[in-house]
C-alpha cells in the first residue's frame, strides 16, 4: 500500500524543492516533539556524566572555583583503608547475594514450573516483597533481626535455641543482609526464569527421555542450556544490581559493627554528604562506573545479539 | 505442555505421592516466607510493644488495636508525607509520559536527521549504573546549568531527571515501530498532521505499551529511596519512604509497623490490580530484550 501511494506523487513530478521542503518541516516536527526529551537528557544525564569524569580531577568546596588536583583524589582514597574495606565488603556482598540470588530463584523455578497446581498462586507471592518499598523491607527485618524483643530471637528462644547476633556481629551481619535483600528481590529472577523455561520445546525433554537420560540429566542437558540466555541476563543484572546496594546497610546497619558493612556506595554517600568532598566522591563513582561498565557493555552486546 | 517431568511419570502411584509431597512443602513454605512477613507486619501493629517482644512471640494479637493505625498516621503525620509522595510519584508519572512519548514517536516514526544518534545517546546511559551519576546529577540539581535555580527540596528535583529515561523511550519505542506505516500515511493523507496522527491514530493503538510505562513508572518512584533521600534535606519535603526511615529510631514499634504497613498499602494494591501487565511487563522487558 506504501507504494500505491507514493506513485502518484511520483508520477505528478513533484518539485524536488518542494520534497525536500516537506523533508525539512518534518524534522523541524521531529525536533519539536524531541525537544523536551533532549534538554531532560542533556541537564540531567549527558551534562552529569561528562561533569562526573570532569569532577573526579577536581577538588570542590563551593566557596571557590573548583581546581584541578589532578589524581589527588584517587589518591586519597587508595590511601583510606575504608576503600578497600567498602570494595572487600561489596564483593563479598555480591558474591553471597549471587550465591542465594541467583541459585536459589533457578532451582524455585524449575520446581514451580513442574507443579500443576496453584501455579497463580505461587508467582503471585513470590513478587509480593518486590512490591514493598524498600524501606519498607530493611525496617521490618531490623525489627525482625532485633537481637533482644526481635522476631526470630524470640522465635528461637521459644523453642529452647540461643539467638543469634543477626546485624549486630561482624561475622554474620553481612549474610543477615544478604537474606533481607534476597528475600525482597528474587521475586523478579524467578518469574524471568519461569517465563524462560515455559519456552522450552516439549520435544527436546521427550527427546532426552527416549534417549535414556534420567531427571538430571535431562534438567543439566535439556532446561540448562535452554535457559543459558535468561541466566547470563539475570547474572550480569544482578551483579550490577547488588555492587549497588545502599539501601539496606544505610538503613540496617549504617556500615556497622566496625565497618564490616560498609559497602561502596555507603563510603560514596559519607563522602559527599558528610565530608562534603564531591571530588573525591566523584572519582569513587567513577571507579564504579567501570567496574560495573564492563558488566553494562557484556549486557549490552548480550542482548543486542539475541535481537 | 511438556515440562522437565513427564505426565506418565506423574501418573504413577509413587509419583502421585511424590508430587503431593512437594507441592505441599512448596505451598508451606512460600507461604512462610513470604506472606507470613506481611500478615506478621499488619497484626504485629494491633500489639502493643511488651506482646511484640514477647517469648514465644504470639501470632494474633491479645487485644487487637486497629487504633494503632489513626495513631502512628497522627503521630507520624503520615498525611503530610503521603501528600509528598503523591505529589512526587504523580508528577514523575506525567512528565515521563509527556517528554517519553512524543520522543519516541519522533524517533520511530518521524525518523529525523541523526535520529539514531539521539536514540543511540539515550540507550548508552542505560549502561550507567544510576549510582555512578548521583554526585554529578545532584550537584547539577543544586544549580541547574543556564537557569541557575536551585532545585532541592522541590519535586522537580524528582521529575526532571526521572524524565531521562532511556528504557521508557526503548520501550515506547519499540511498539511505535510495529505499528504498520500504512496507518500513518492513511491518516496524513486525511490531512492530519504528526501531532494529530500521534494522539488520534498512535496513542489509542498503544494503550498496553503505555500501560506498562504508567505502571513502571508510578511503582518505581513510590519505592525510591536513595535520590528523594539527597535531594529533599528539608524534613516538611520528604516522601513517605525517607520519613519514616527518619521517624523510625524514636518510633514504638507497633505504631512504626503501622506506618509501614500503611506505606505498602499503594503498591500491594497496585500490584493486585494490575497483576497480570505488571508481570509481562516485567519478562517482556528482561529476557526478550
Amino acid at each position: 500500500m506504501s507504494t500505491a501511494v507514493r506513485l502518484p506523487s511520483a508520477a505528478l513530478g513533484v518539485r524536488p524543492t518542494a520534497r525536500l521542503r516537506r523533508r525539512i518541516r518534518e524534522n523541524v516536527t521531529a525536533y519539536g516533539l524531541l525537544c523536551a526529551a533532549l534538554l531532560v537528557f542533556a541537564g540531567f544525564s549527558w551534562y552529569p556524566i561528562v561533569r562526573g569524569v570532569l569532577l573526579s580531577f577536581q577538588q570542590v568546596n563551593f566557596v571557590t572555583a573548583p581546581t584541578w588536583v589532578g589524581l589527588e583524589n584517587f589518591q586519597k582514597l587508595f590511601a583510606d583503608p575504608q576503600f578497600w574495606e567498602a570494595w572487600v565488603n561489596t564483593l563479598l556482598f555480591t558474591g553471597l547475594a549471587l550465591v542465594f540470588g541467583f541459585a536459589v530463584p533457578f532451582a524455585i523455578a524449575v520446581l514451580l514450573n513442574e507443579l500443576r497446581h496453584g501455579k497463580a498462586y505461587f508467582r503471585l507471592v513470590v513478587y509480593l516483597p518486590v512490591m514493598l518499598p524498600p524501606v519498607v523491607v530493611a525496617l521490618l527485618w531490623k525489627w525482625f533481626y532485633d537481637p533482644g524483643p526481635g522476631l526470630f530471637n524470640s522465635a528461637l528462644h521459644s523453642v529452647g535455641l540461643p539467638g543469634l547476633s543477626w546485624l549486630d556481629s561482624p561475622t554474620t551481619a553481612m549474610l543477615s543482609l544478604v537474606l533481607v535483600s534476597t528475600w525482597a528481590n528474587m521475586g523478579s529472577a524467578t518469574l524471568i526464569y519461569l517465563a524462560a523455561l515455559q519456552t522450552i520445546a516439549g520435544d527436546l525433554y521427550e527427546a532426552a527421555e527416549l534417549d535414556g537420560a534420567g531427571l538430571w540429566r535431562r534438567l543439566w542437558h535439556v532446561t540448562i542450556p535452554q535457559t543459558r540466555f535468561a541466566l547470563l541476563v539475570m547474572l550480569l543484572l544482578q551483579l550490577v544490581a547488588t555492587m549497588q546496594v545502599f539501601t539496606e546497610p544505610y538503613i540496617m546497619t549504617g556500615g556497622g559493627p566496625g565497618d564490616s558493612t560498609v559497602t561502596v556506595l555507603l563510603l560514596l554517600y559519607k563522602y559527599a554528604f558528610f565530608y562534603n568532598d564531591f571530588g573525591t566522591a566523584s572519582a569513587l563513582s567513577l571507579l564504579l562506573f567501570v567496574v560495573l561498565g564492563v558488566f553494562g557493555l557484556c549486557y549490552v552486546r548480550l542482548t543486542r545479539r539475541a535481537d | 505442555m511438556r515440562t522437565l517431568v513427564s505426565e506418565s511419570q506423574l501418573r504413577g502411584r509413587r509419583g502421585k505421592a511424590v508430587y503431593w509431597a512437594v507441592f505441599v512443602v512448596v505451598a508451606v513454605t512460600f507461604t512462610a516466607a513470604f506472606v507470613f512477613p506481611l500478615i506478621w507486619m499488619v497484626l504485629g501493629a494491633m500489639k502493643t510493644a511488651p506482646e511484640l517482644a514477647r517469648v514465644p512471640p504470639t501470632l494474633l494479637p491479645q487485644h487487637a488495636n486497629v487504633g494503632a493505625y489513626v495513631e502512628a498516621w497522627n503521630f507520624m503525620s503520615l498525611a503530610h508525607f503521603f501528600l509528598n509522595t503523591i505529589i512526587v510519584v504523580l508528577g514523575a508519572w506525567l512528565v515521563q509520559l509527556a517528554v517519553d512519548v512524543p520522543a519516541a514517536y519522533a524517533l520511530s516514526k518521524l525518523k529525523p536527521k541523526l535520529g539514531n544518534v539521539v536514540l543511540g545517546m539515550m540507550l548508552g546511559t542505560l549502561m550507567l549504573p544510576a549510582s555512578a551519576l548521583l554526585v554529578p546529577t545532584y550537584l547539577t540539581i543544586t544549580d541547574v546549568p543556564l537557569l541557575g535555580v536551585n532545585l532541592v527540596n522541590s519535586p522537580l528535583a524528582i521529575w526532571l531527571p526521572g524524565a531521562a529515561n532511556a528504557f521508557n523511550i526503548y520501550l515506547l519505542k519499540r511498539f511505535f515501530d510495529q505499528i504498520p506505516g500504512e496507518l500513518i500515511e492513511a491518516s496524513t493523507l486525511d490531512g492530519a498532521g504528526p501531532l494529530k496522527t500521534m494522539w488520534r491514530v498512535v496513542l489509542p493503538l498503544s494503550r498496553p505499551v503505555l500501560g506498562v510505562v504508567s505502571i513502571l513508572s508510578v511503582v518505581t518512584a513510590w519505592k525510591d529511596f536513595i535520590w528523594p533521600l539527597l535531594v529533599f534535606s528539608d524534613p516538611q519535603a520528604q516522601t513517605l519512604s525517607v520519613a519514616l526511615q527518619r521517624f523510625a529510631p524514636d518510633t514504638p514499634v507497633n505504631l512504626l509497623l503501622a506506618g509501614l504497613v500503611l506505606a505498602s498499602v499503594p503498591t500491594i494494591v497496585v500490584f493486585l490490580i494490575f497483576q497480570r501487565n505488571i508481570l509481562a511487563g516485567l519478562t517482556a522487558g528482561s529476557v526478550k530484550g
